[in-house]
């Protein structure tokens, strides 16, 4: 879709240069987007399955590791049933616009160093500008679906990726001002230290307003199935509801490779080879996600907007000054200090928020 | 040959996709055919170099403003059909035609003076030099953005019920 991307990772010693990167990293990204949902999808159903204290699915293959497989046979076996009054061309075209742009995230993620499809020199905001583009995928699925409950799906799942965007965007300044480079490469690369400790408030309102950004529960209000059916996708089946299944995990992966690369160190680590513990730490984060999932109940609409504008906003604007000023006037001497300064910073101001933060403090109408 | 080739593929999806926003009856398509001209006018900053404009022109024009543009689509009536009462074809029509003649005229008319140097490989710097160096244009920037505060929070009070 994009020919022509400046490249400059490309590796000296790779046979044909640019198209045979271009062809083995497609294929592998590919490959690695399908089987890591896989592997999430499992991990979801069994830990879940656990923490609620029953045994999730365990009948097909060892441990139930071959249930994904078997789900995906099935949906992919099933009726593809298109409502008589949608509109078609928009109701087919919604799973494929919205799964693109999260397997266009991967091309700058890396994998090892100077390992990526593309390692754009604007990479973070490549991601960002990218990930937007999701969205409409779920509105159009909402809208050419001709059915109400469909539509206040897609309608609120637009409130809450466009509330908790700035949020995310703005937790994601204070980490390339702190690496100085917008590449993900780079900004792997100045990790010494991991930024989740240089930036503990920064990685909190990201991995909040990521979670919201990806629909994922406490945060799945666009597919609330006790008031919208399945939300968005309730009139899609066989493998077009397939497609939106896969973009929802595969969002989740997105999310937490982008957490990995941008807070905790990407493929860095000792012993282990690099790109096993990018994975080992993208499950990790993943397996965070399903923790949070379980532990805390579903929020309201105006918990969700209150949340994002009353709460994660402003810390996000105070995160993106403190970093700014630390970045400007702390002496690059003294690392540890920094760390134990900024996690004081985050107990304080989330303490402090919290007791100023009310529900329906101002008016209710609107 | 692979740029003209790209330059050619978006210059005219472009091109459709516009005309398509004109002639779709159907509102919410005309704004998704919108949405592929802003694409491809990323795509077209990208075969120029501009790779930081690329990335905002996606960021700003399909995931922000197409989103709040489909919202207002949301709240007109006949979406399917557009709107039969409009009486206002013929003269849009010469006024558009008017503006392409001018642009057309201007863009032949002018003898454009092509830079040998080579483009900035990463833009991002020179762009942020731009903005916030001594000589910047910072200050215009922030103004421009008040600006536009202060229009959203008018439009608000107007149209907020007592």
């Amino acid at each position: 879709m994009m020919p022509n991307l400046p490249m400059q990772a490309v590796p000296p010693d790779w046979p044909g240069g640019y198209w045979w990167h271009w062809l083995f990293f497609s294929i592998l990204l590919i490959a690695f987007v399908v089987i890591m949902v896989m592997g999430a999808i499992w991990i979801e159903r069994r830990g879940m399955g656990r923490m609620q204290s029953r045994l999730g699915p365990n009948r097909t293959g060892p441990f139930g590791l071959l249930q994904p497989v078997a789900d995906a046979i099935k949906v992919l076996l099933k009726e593809n049933i298109v409502p008589d009054s949608a509109d078609k061309l928009v109701h087919w075209l919604a799973p494929v616009i919205a799964f693109a742009p999260v397997m266009m995230i991967f091309a700058v993620v890396p994998f090892q160093n100077g390992a990526l499809l593309a390692d754009l020199n604007i990479g973070i905001l490549y991601v960002v500008a990218v990930s937007s583009v999701a969205t409409l995928g779920v509105f159009m699925a909402g809208w050419g679906s001709s059915n109400k409950y469909s539509l206040l799906g897609a309608m609120r799942n637009v409130a809450a990726v466009v509330s908790y965007e700035m949020p995310l965007v703005l937790a994601i300044v204070g980490v390339v001002l702190v690496a100085g480079s917008l590449s993900m490469n780079d900004i792997v690369l100045a990790q010494d230290i991991p930024f989740i400790l240089l930036q503990p408030l920064g990685f909190l309102l990201f991995f909040t307003a990521g979670c919201a950004e990806i629909n994922r529960s406490p945060f799945d209000l666009m597919e609330a199935d006790s008031e919208l059916v399945a939300g968005f996708h309730t009139e899609y089946s066989g493998m077009k509801f397939a497609m939106f299944y896969l973009v929802e995990y595969a969002e989740a992966i997105a999310i937490s490779a982008i957490i990995t690369t941008l807070f905790l160190g990407g493929w860095r680590g000792p012993v282990l080879p690099p790109w096993l513990w990018f994975i080992v730490k993208i499950f990790i984060v993943f397996f965070f996600m399903v923790w949070t999932r379980t532990t805390l109940p579903r929020v309201r609409i105006d918990q969700l907007m209150a949340l994002a504008w009353k709460f994660l906003f402003p810390l996000a604007l105070i995160n993106l000054f403190i970093t700014a000023i630390q970045v400007l006037v702390w002496p690059d001497a003294l690392p540890w200090g920094l760390i134990i300064v900024n996690i004081a910073i985050m107990v304080i101001l989330v303490v402090v928020w919290s007791k100023f933060f009310k529900l329906g403090w101002g008016r209710l109408e609107v | 040959m692979g740029l003209a080739a790209a330059y050619w593929i978006m210059a005219v999806v472009a091109v459709l996709a516009a005309l398509g926003v004109v002639f779709l009856r159907n509102v919410f398509r005309a704004a998704l055919s919108l949405v592929l001209c802003f694409i491809t006018v990323a795509g077209l900053y990208i075969t120029l170099s501009a790779d930081f404009l690329a990335a905002v022109q996606i960021l700003v024009y399909v995931g922000a403003i197409s989103v709040l543009i489909i919202l207002a689509v949301m709240m007109t009536r006949e979406v399917q059909q557009g709107s039969p009462a409009n009486r206002l074809k013929i003269p849009a029509f010469i006024v558009a035609a008017v503006v392409l003649g001018i642009m057309i005229y201007t863009v032949t008319a002018t003898s454009w003076q092509v830079a040998s140097a080579a483009p900035l490989a990463p833009t991002t710097v020179p762009l942020a030099g731009k903005l916030f160096s001594e000589s910047g244009f910072i200050l215009p920037v922030e103004i421009a953005a008040m600006l536009i505060l202060a229009a959203i929070l008018g439009a608000i009070v107007i149209a907020r019920e007592k």
